[in-house]
Parts: structure tokens; C-alpha cells; sequence
């Protein structure tokens, strides 16, 4: 048998008393891609933390290509051949592709050397796996898709024969991600060992060779994938069969609850995110917005909930003005039923040092019934969140804990439950299941639903484009700030792909 | 992430780790008193002796952490909203215009209790104003709070030596300061208090306004834990986004905590003017602003940590002066220095040891210490 690329050997790693990697075991054959796949918090990025040297392993053994060796810091890693493109790029976007690539490659004092070294390595990379990029353009002009080959090239340059992707995919429109996933191959069939971290079933049946399942910490099985199913590796994920689809009868949609008028919204840095946007949404249906990330969604909703000024348009609450370019006051659409849940729950949704119950009013904290004159009526505000936490099922069921201290899935059904609970007739949702658990997402999915069949009227935008065919009765697609295209849910992911990589934009707008 | 370190139990968030930092501190300002040639310990004794050994030390003592618990307060209310009001100084100088113009008015008219209400409301506004003006220019102009507040308090110097050495200085007077108020406008002193200790004393500078501090930090629990405002201020402090969200008016918090962290700090004035000298003079602050940030620091933000930190750092003021009386190598810098020690472990080196605590703690009960499991596992 050949010997393996990477072999790990009962590694174990335990923060305080959650301990994130239990006695794992892995084996990485070379010239093979590997996925390793879990939920949210089943320890995959931090076992490929450890193998990178962000973080040592409590116990266990590493070995590279047969030899034993320690790993204490990312440079070991490097110098064992083991390169790492993050979720998150680690790229400074002033710079040039080149100045990117020998960043902390350097290689003497003066740039010249190195650069005019760095320049001829670097088509000789892009020759031999086809990765085109120009070296002299400017990162922050990149699209993502090519940033993401600049980050696989620095790995490279430095000399890689492991990579290790961590959910690659995750800021790609599909055409995107099939490149990507070309460009995999070829590396492969050049002889690179790669690990692609994911939580998606379906690029790890598309592109690997071999796929590892995580479970809270463990190890849970090692598959063929060519031998394995969809279905199986979702329930070994979860430890229980999973509904991968959403059950859920006709929509039937009543009055117009929310209607949007030729919006324009523009960011912070001036750039104009939202052009012109016009669309309803009727009581009784969820209207998806589909898109990749940037491409104006976040502005969108945030100016209907009245976090971010509008330019110009008009937005109607229930037939009634929001004052979406001046003062618009989120507590106010609270009041008039529109509630909220923002995409950034660490930092928006939430404060994750305040207590939970404190969290469970925030935004609604102004409400008679949580109050005592200028008091806050402390013993409400803790039973009431005590009911939330039963009937949505927030575990811990301690509303004292600090919300930090709860899971992703956990946090987002404490927001859902504050934003559900005062009965609005709108709810303008982003990403709901954004770094949420496969067991917490189908119970998300499900109050959704009830929410619409209940008559409200749903707005959501994710960047999970299953997500959006699967919970959506209407989908609009945006590309750079426009609605370029509407599909019913039966759309083909192909379908929308195109329009969300603004190909046929034009015929799609007429 | 927002909560980069494990949690630990209360008592050793908020005792032990404040104690293990205050003994690096003595320790370290031990080694100090020993380069110059004296005996830490004589010195530590001669500390303690000064500001707890006798009647009138106690009464030193708690009259310097009564202006303390002021500023302090003032700096922790500004700080749970996520503000850095360096400018206590400043509103403690003019919050002393407050309570003179009400005393110097109303001396030979009203009962003393009255005087004290009217001067309370004196001092409060006009530190209200004094910091607000800096909020104000926060929350519409984005004028860097810390900026603003240290250019205020130099305003404020200017200010009232220009009042001081003019219209309020009695006519023929040579000193920079008011006239002395009438017996109406003086605080009744606490000697009860300390004789309560079993220290007899005859003259101590402790007056009501220890207990006006102490009510003022109960008020101050109140206000940020139990009450709308308080949450608003806390929320807008942790996280701004999340307060746009909740639809909390960023500007009015800001300029409404400023104008109660000023108030806060301009009630400082009342201890030394109409407590102690009755009358106003040139600097009567003596530093008091800025200790106010070390006390705020050391007693994380919280009023029952404010209230021992004040104390702690009027021990340092009374027992160090005694110090210096009596080693005369030590001169009052080294005191100083000894303050600066703890300001830099309590305050500004807070972190440094709470590592290995926590590496402590979770190595002896790893039940005890509840980490953030989700945002390690999904951290990289």
C-alpha cells in the first residue's frame, strides 16, 4: 500500500472542558482528494487547525508522508509541504497579486529580487495547473473567484504538495465553485493531496475521491465516495436520518403586506448597492432573494428594516409609508409589525456578552409589558424568556447564561424566537441558517414555513441557494443591485445560477 | 469574537483576580523602595498605619476615596457605553462653580440641608453640560470623545482660573479663590462615623458627601442593571450595530450617558469645596479625574468594585504622604510611583494573569469553566 500523505494518529484537542477533536484518526492518501465533512462545530476546521499549527493538539501524533513531525506553528506546516487557503482570504487588498504571493516569502531585503524570482515561478505555476491570473492587478479588483486562486497559488509558490481548502466554496456562484473544482482536479492529477473542508453533500460527491464524517469531535466513518450516498453521509453527519427536503403545501397568497418601489441604496463607501429595486411581497408567501454575496442583498433588507438609509424609493408597510430615506426608526417598524432577523447575528442580532434573557428583548425592550416605569421588570423579561426557550427549544434552557456561551444554532433560535413571538405581519430574514447545525436548520425551516402559512409575509435572502428553492414560493434573483430575473421554486439551480452571475441579464430584465 | 477568554466563577473574576494583580503591584513597588534603600516593609507598615492607624487617618482616607467613588462612577457609567470620558478633571473644576455659586448665594439665607440639595443640582448640571458638550460632538460630528474630553479639561482650567482671579475673588483679596462660605453652606462631618471604629478624632475633613457617594453608587447599579436606559447604555456600549438594530437613538444615548457621567464627576466637587475648605480654589481637583480612570478600571466598571478600589487608592494617598513624612528618602514621587504601579497592573496590564488563572481553574474543574464550544469548533 502506499504510504500515506498525511496520517494522524488519535489527535485530541480540548478547549477547557468542550473537547473539540476526540481521539481522531485519519489517513489522506497522495494524489487523492479527501473531503472531511460536519456539522457546524463537529471540529473539522479545528483539526485542520491543528494540522496547519494554529493550534497543538493535546495528544496524538502527525506524520507527512510516512515521517513523524511536530507542527507548532503555520511555518512548520509550510516547511512540510502543507499549504492552507482559509475561508476567510488572507490577502491584502492594496497590493498586487505578485506583492500577495511573496508576502512573508520575500526573500531578500530589496523587493526587486524577489519579485522579478516570484514572477517567473509564477507562470511557470499558472502553466503547469492553469490557473491564470494577471500578476500585476490589484486584489481588491479581483472577483472573489479569481482572489481564491491567488490564495491556492501563494500555497503553492511556497512550495505545497497538501492542500487543505476550508469551505471553498461558501462566497462562489455555482459556475464558480465547477472551476474551482477543475482547478482541483488538475492539482490532483499533478499529484497534490488535497483536503476540501465542507459542509456541502453535494460538492463532496461531485469532486472527491474519499470523504471523512465528523460528529461532535469524532471520527465517524470513512467512505469511498463513489460507494456512498447522499443520504448516508447526512445521517452520519446528524447521527439520525434528516429531512434534506422542506415539507410544505401551496402558498396562497393574500394582500400585497410589503411593497418595494424603485429603491436605490448605496454603502458606506458610496458604491451603489441596491439600483432601482421594485418588487412585493404578499401575506401567505416567502419571496427568496437569491445571489451571491455583495451583490446588494444585505443593503436591501437592511434598508427595509430601516438600518441603513435609503437613497431614494418608497417602501409600503401594510399600504403605509416607511420613511426609508430619512428617519426610519427599526424600533417604530417593530411596533408596526415588521420584525427583523439580520444576517450578522454575532454582531447585529445579538450582544453576545449580555445574559440570553436580555437578548430575547432586545429591540422590543421599549414594550410596556417588559417594563416598570424607567425599570426594567426583570421578572418578566425572565419568564417570558424562560417560554421562548421551552418552545423553541434553546439548549442550555438557562436564560441567565451568557449568550456567547451558546451555539450557533442555539443563538439564532433565540433570535427567530424574539422576532417570531410578537406576531408581525412582516419578517425580513437574512441568512437563517448561516453557520447553524443540520438539526437546528430543518427546525428553522419549519417555523418559516409556519410563519407563512400563518399569512405573514416572508422576505428572505441567503446565500444557500438550496435553501432558497427549497423554502421560496417566488425567487428574485439580484445581480450587482438589480433584480435580474424571477423564477418560480421549480427553477433549475442552473437556471439561476446564470442569472446570478449576470449572464443573461439582459433578456432576464426585459 | 466578543468573549475571547473561558468564563470564570464571579468571586474569581472580580476578587481574585484584582487581588493577584494589586499584590504584582506592591510587590514590584516593594522593589522599588528597596533601590532606594528603605524597607518595603517598614513602608508597607507605615502605609497602612497612616491610613487605617488612627482617627484622623481613616478620615483622610475615606475623604480622598469619597471623591474617588465620584470620578470613578463617572468614568464606569461613560465606559458602559462603550465611551472614554478622560475629562473628569474638568467637570469636577467646574462642577466646583456649581456648588460655589449656590453657597456663595445662598450662605445667609437657607438651612444647610438646603444649600446641599441646591448644590448638588449645581454641581451636577454644570459637570452635566461640561460633558455633554464633547458628547454632542461625539454623536454628530464624530469627534473623537477621548480628544475632546482632555481639550476640555484644559477649557476648564483656563476657564476658572479667568473666574477665580476676577469676579469671584472677594475685592482686595490677593489669594485665587472665593471668599469662605457662611456655616450654612458647610457639610456636617462624619466624626460619628469613624468613632463608630473606636477612634476618637477631633478634626477630620470626612463630611456627608461619603454617604451622598455611596448612595450615588447604589444609584448607579440601579441605573445600568435595572433600568431601560441602563440596557440601552450597555447595548450601545458592547455593540453599536446591534443598537441601531434595537432601534436605540446612537445619539442620544451617547450625549444623555455623557451628561451623566459629567453630573457623576461634578458631584466630585462638593466632598473638597463644601465639605472641607468652603471656598473654591485654584485646583482643588488635585488629580481626583484622573484617578477616578484607574478606580473605574480596577473595579470593572461596577459600582462594588469602585467603591473598594476608591478606598483602596485613599489608602494610597494618606498612608503614602505618611510615608514621605516619615523616610525622607521616599519623597512624595515615589508615591506616585507606587499609584502609577497599580494603575498600570490593575488597569492597564487587567489581562495579564488571567490566562493562567483560567488554565488553573479548567485544570481543576474543567465543569466550572463554560467555554464558548461553537465558536472555538468553527473558530479557524
Amino acid at each position: 500500500m502506499a504510504q500515506s500523505a498525511i496520517e494522524l494518529k488519535g489527535i485530541d484537542k480540548s478547549f477547557g472542558a468542550v473537547r473539540a477533536n476526540r481521539d481522531i484518526d485519519l489517513e489522506i492518501a497522495p494524489g487523492t482528494i479527501h473531503g472531511i465533512i460536519g456539522e457546524n462545530g463537529a471540529g473539522k476546521s479545528t483539526l485542520m487547525s491543528i494540522l496547519y499549527g494554529f493550534y497543538q493538539a493535546d495528544r496524538g501524533e502527525i506524520f507527512v508522508n510516512g515521517r513523524k513531525i511536530a507542527i507548532d506553528s503555520p511555518n512548520d506546516a509550510i516547511a512540510a509541504g502543507i499549504g492552507m487557503v482559509h475561508q476567510h482570504f488572507m490577502l491584502v487588498h492594496n497590493f498586487t497579486v505578485l506583492e500577495n504571493i511573496i508576502l512573508g516569502a520575500e526573500g531578500a531585503s530589496l523587493l526587486n529580487t524577489g519579485i522579478a524570482r516570484a514572477r517567473s515561478e509564477l507562470q511557470r505555476l499558472e502553466q503547469e495547473y492553469s490557473l491564470e491570473v494577471d500578476p500585476d492587478a490589484i486584489i481588491e479588483q479581483l472577483p472573489v473567484g479569481l482572489q481564491q486562486r491567488v490564495e491556492i497559488l501563494k500555497a503553492l509558490y511556497r512550495g505545497a504538495e497538501i492542500l487543505i481548502l476550508d469551505e471553498p466554496t461558501g462566497v462562489l456562484t455555482p459556475a464558480e465553485a465547477d472551476h474551482l473544482f477543475r482547478i482541483l482536479r488538475k492539482l490532483k492529477d499533478e499529484g497534490k493531496t488535497i483536503v476540501l473542508i465542507t459542509h456541502k453533500l453535494r460538492e463532496i460527491m461531485a469532486v472527491t475521491d474519499n470523504v471523512s464524517v465528523m460528529r461532535q469531535g469524532a471520527m465517524v466513518a470513512t467512505r469511498k465516495t463513489a460507494a456512498t450516498t447522499v443520504e448516508e453521509l447526512a445521517e452520519l453527519m446528524v447521527g439520525r436520518r434528516v429531512l434534506l427536503r422542506v415539507e410544505k403545501g401551496e402558498a396562497r397568497p393574500g394582500e400585497v403586506k410589503l411593497s418595494v418601489k424603485n429603491l436605490s441604496v448605496r454603502d458606506s463607501r458610496g458604491v451603489l448597492m441596491v439600483d432601482d429595486v421594485s418588487f412585493d411581497v404578499r401575506g401567505g408567501e416567502i419571496v427568496g432573494i437569491a445571489g451571491v454575496a455583495g451583490n446588494g442583498q444585505s443593503e436591501l433588507i437592511e434598508a427595509i428594516a430601516g438600518t441603513r438609509r435609503a437613497e431614494t424609493g418608497t417602501v409600503l408597510l401594510d399600504g403605509a409609508p416607511i420613511d426609508v430615506v430619512g428617519a426610519a426608526d427599526p424600533g417604530e417598524l417593530r411596533t408596526r409589525g415588521l420584525a427583523h432577523v439580520p444576517e450578522d447575528r454575532h454582531h447585529v442580532g445579538l450582544v453576545l456578552p449580555f445574559e440570553e434573557n436580555e437578548n430575547s428583548i432586545l429591540g422590543y425592550h421599549g414594550m410596556d409589558f417588559y417594563l416598570n416605569g424607567p425599570f426594567l421588570n426583570i421578572e418578566a423579561i425572565r419568564s417570558d424568556a424562560r417560554d421562548k426557550i421551552e418552545k423553541y427549544d434553546i439548549r442550555p434552557a438557562d436564560c441567565r447564561l451568557k449568550t456567547a456561551n451558546f451555539s450557533g444554532g442555539n443563538q439564532q433560535k433565540i433570535v427567530l424566537a424574539r422576532e417570531m413571538e410578537k406576531d408581525p405581519g412582516v419578517l425580513v430574514v437574512g441568512q437563517p441558517t448561516r453557520g447553524v447545525d443540520v438539526g437546528a436548520i430543518e427546525f428553522i425551516h419549519k417555523q418559516l414555513i409556519a410563519m407563512r402559512d400563518q399569512g405573514k409575509a416572508v422576505l428572505l435572502i441567503s446565500v444557500e441557494l438550496d435553501e432558497i428553492r427549497s423554502l421560496s414560493d417566488r425567487i428574485l434573483v439580484m445581480f450587482d443591485g438589480r433584480i435580474v430575473g424571477e423564477r418560480g421554486p421549480d427553477a433549475t439551480e442552473g437556471e439561476l445560477g446564470l442569472l446570478m452571475a449576470g449572464v443573461e441579464a439582459q433578456e432576464a430584465a426585459e | 469574537m466578543s468573549a475571547p477568554y473561558a468564563k470564570l466563577p464571579a468571586w474569581a473574576d472580580f476578587g481574585l483576580i484584582p487581588l493577584i494583580n494589586l499584590i504584582v503591584a506592591f510587590l514590584v513597588a516593594g522593589l522599588v523602595v528597596l533601590l532606594v534603600g528603605e524597607s518595603p516593609i517598614e513602608a508597607a507598615g507605615l502605609l497602612l498605619k497612616g491610613a487605617f492607624g488612627s482617627g484622623s487617618g481613616i478620615g483622610y482616607t475615606l475623604y480622598y476615596a469619597t471623591s474617588f467613588i465620584f470620578t470613578g462612577l463617572a468614568v464606569a457609567v461613560a465606559f458602559h457605553c462603550g465611551l472614554f470620558n478622560i475629562g473628569g478633571e474638568g467637570q469636577a473644576y467646574v462642577g466646583g462653580l456649581g456648588v460655589a455659586l449656590v453657597c456663595l448665594t445662598f450662605d445667609g439665607l437657607l438651612p444647610w440641608w438646603l444649600n446641599f440639595l441646591l448644590a448638588i443640582a449645581g454641581c451636577a448640571a454644570i459637570g452635566a453640560i461640561w460633558a455633554m458638550i464633547p458628547g454632542w460632538l461625539q454623536a454628530k460630528r464624530g469627534s473623537h470623545i477621548v480628544i475632546t474630553t482632555i481639550m476640555f479639561n484644559f477649557i476648564a482650567a483656563s476657564l476658572m482660573v479667568y473666574l477665580l482671579v476676577g469676579a469671584l475673588k472677594p475685592p482686595g483679596s490677593m489669594a485665587p479663590q472665593t471668599r469662605t462660605f457662611l456655616p450654612d453652606a458647610h457639610l456636617p462631618k462624619l466624626n460619628w462615623l469613624i468613632e463608630m471604629f473606636g477612634f476618637s478624632v477631633r478634626s477630620t475633613p470626612l463630611n456627608l458627601s461619603f454617604i451622598l457617594a455611596l448612595v450615588m453608587a447604589v444609584v448607579v447599579w440601579a441605573l445600568i442593571w435595572r433600568t431601560k436606559l441602563g440596557y440601552e447604555i450597555r447595548t450601545m456600549g458592547f455593540s453599536p450595530k446591534a443598537a441601531r438594530y434595537a432601534g436605540i437613538k446612537e445619539a442620544r444615548i451617547i450625549v444623555i450617558t455623557m451628561a451623566i457621567s459629567g453630573a457623576l464627576a461634578g458631584m466630585m466637587a462638593l466632598n473638597p469645596v463644601m465639605g472641607d475648605q468652603h471656598r473654591l480654589q485654584l485646583d482643588f481637583v488635585t488629580g481626583a479625574g484622573f484617578v477616578g480612570i484607574a478606580v473605574a478600571l480596577m473595579g470593572r466598571s461596577h459600582p462594588a468594585g469602585i467603591v473598594p478600589a476608591a478606598i483602596l487608592f485613599g489608602m494610597l494617598y494618606q498612608g503614602g504622604a505618611e510615608i514621605s513624612f516619615v523616610m525622607p528618602h521616599i519623597s512624595r514621587d515615589m508615591i506616585v510611583i507606587i499609584q502609577g504601579l497599580v494603575i498600570l497592573f490593575a488597569g492597564a496590564l487587567e489581562h495579564m494573569f488571567r490566562p493562567a488563572v483560567q488554565a488553573a481553574f479548567a485544570s481543576l474543574s474543567p465543569r466550572a469553566v463554560g467555554i464558548d464550544a461553537e465558536a472555538k469548533g468553527e473558530g479557524a
